[in-house]
């Protein structure tokens, strides 16, 4: 065992950690809000509408990541418009921002079926009472529909959540140095490939188990209490 | 604006994009294979309480799932490129690291992550069979590989189905990395293209639309496998 390597891979790969972390987080908060709004179109009597959220879920979720990463950043980088506009430049120039962008689409697509599978077992009875009450539609979606959605919905959400994080790791392949980017780097200066990637691994595999843990007790603590 | 479909049809790219989608098939379908090879064993496995070896498989599912897809292609092509390469090299054959091992490490990679989601699905798919129906086979007599054959693998199929087409998705879409470690399927032959022709939108635009039609016509064939599996049941 060479420490004085382990050291230099653990502290070099640690510096990656916030930035996936960061990726992960931010593109999860958009994607939860995208998925939401793409659920209630789904739902919605709107042919439109929830026609476009099942396009929207089939083309995202039939692609690779990686496909929708490199075309967001350097298909469209192409295109003189997106260059000049500097909003769309601000989010498509640099490599973190189009990474947050292409993950956040990407899981909106996911969450979006998750969501809509835990609206759909919303007992009809329920809604039907929260009507007969004289509950407006935003709040009978706040307190009644949302909430037991979300309850059934969290199982599946956080599988989707351990799938981001390790969809952060394709943020690397377009310059971003999270984990597997400084994985990749230090790997190259020190040709210790074995050591390197198993250490970024066992990093990952803490994150994962810290989230799977942090799920659990949120579902231990919304279920116990109806019951 | 021009988007560079000229220069697609023009260069020869279309031929080359094909090319690579077929790359892309059968490494989907071979790491596919793989990974329902490993699924049924480490399944029945799990599901059996096998009790040394269940470990090791809760210790492959959870890191193979727990770690991302591009880390796991990392390690196992990187950390064997370069003895491969003296071996190809000592009989002769210097190529050996530039064509074919990719296809295979691609393979052997891509399979190894699908065997983990394939285990989960196999073992709750067994898990979903009423113990009844395996009691009442073993109180009629049968021995234990015709239980197996006749009760328990028509019944984890059906079940598992559904479960076997989303690992399949999952698969076809995890090729796409395989083209990090320069394997020429689909997704690199749109790198190659979008870096000589300049025009990089118009090429992942079209490898974007190749998965998805792979996906669709997967999808369909699944769906006519599930509607065969579900008939013969009922009737």
């Amino acid at each position: 065992m060479d420490w004085d390597l382990l050291h230099r891979a653990v502290t070099t790969i640690g510096k990656g950690v916030g930035t996936t972390l960061t990726l992960a987080s931010v593109s999860l908060a958009l994607g939860f809000c995208l998925g939401l709004g793409l659920a209630v179109m789904r739902i919605s009597g709107n042919r439109l509408l929830s026609g476009f959220a099942e396009y929207y879920s089939a083309v995202f979720r039939g692609t690779p990541l990686l496909v929708q990463l490199f075309l967001f950043y350097y298909g469209l980088g192409q295109f003189d418009f997106v260059r000049e506009n500097p909003i769309l430049w601000w989010v498509i120039g640099g490599g973190m921002h189009c990474a947050i962008m292409a993950l956040a689409l990407n899981t909106a697509a996911y969450t979006s079926e998750i969501l809509r599978g835990g609206l759909m077992s919303v007992p009809v009875g329920l809604i039907e009472a929260a009507k007969a009450a004289g509950m407006s539609r935003a709040l009978r979606f706040r307190r009644i529909e949302f909430p037991l959605a979300i309850r059934q919905a969290l199982p599946a959400y956080g599988n989707e959540m351990v799938l981001v994080i390790k969809g952060t790791s394709l943020a690397s392949t377009i310059t971003v140095l999270e984990i597997t980017g400084y994985a990749k780097r230090l790997m190259s200066q020190t040709y210790a490939i074995f050591e390197v990637f198993t250490i970024a691994g066992i990093f990952y595999l803490l994150i994962n188990a810290a989230l799977i843990f942090a799920i659990r007790r949120i579902e231990n603590r919304l279920t116990s209490p109806g019951r | 604006m021009h988007f560079g479909l000229m220069q697609l049809w023009e260069g020869g790219w279309v031929g080359a994009i094909l090319r690579g989608a077929s790359v892309t098939i059968l490494v989907g379908i071979g790491a596919m294979l793989l990974g329902l090879t490993i699924g049924i064993a480490c399944g029945l496995i799990k599901w059996a309480r096998v009790v040394p070896l269940n470990w090791l498989v809760d210790i492959y599912t959870t890191v193979v799932r727990g770690v991302p897809e591009l880390l796991i292609i990392y390690l196992l092509f990187f950390s064997s490129v370069e003895f491969v390469a003296r071996i190809g090299t000592a009989f002769g054959w210097a190529g050996l690291a530039e064509t074919g091992y990719p296809f295979l490490i691609g393979i052997i990679a891509i399979g190894a992550i699908s065997g983990s989601y394939a285990t989960e699905v196999v073992r709750g798919a067994l898990a979903a069979i009423p113990n009844g129906h395996i009691e009442a086979a073993r109180a009629l007599g049968m021995p234990r590989t015709r239980i197996f054959r006749r009760i328990i693998l028509p019944q984890m199929l059906r079940i598992a189905a559904p479960g076997v087409n989303n690992v399949w998705q999952a698969t076809m879409k995890d090729t796409a990395l395989i083209s990090v470690v320069g394997l020429q399927e689909l997704m690199r032959t749109a790198f190659v293209g979008a870096g000589s022709t300049r025009n990089p939108f118009i090429f992942y635009l079209v490898a974007g639309v190749v998965y998805l039609a792979i996906t669709f016509v997967s999808q369909s064939g699944f769906k006519r496998a599930e509607r065969a599996l579900v008939l013969k049941g009922r009737t």
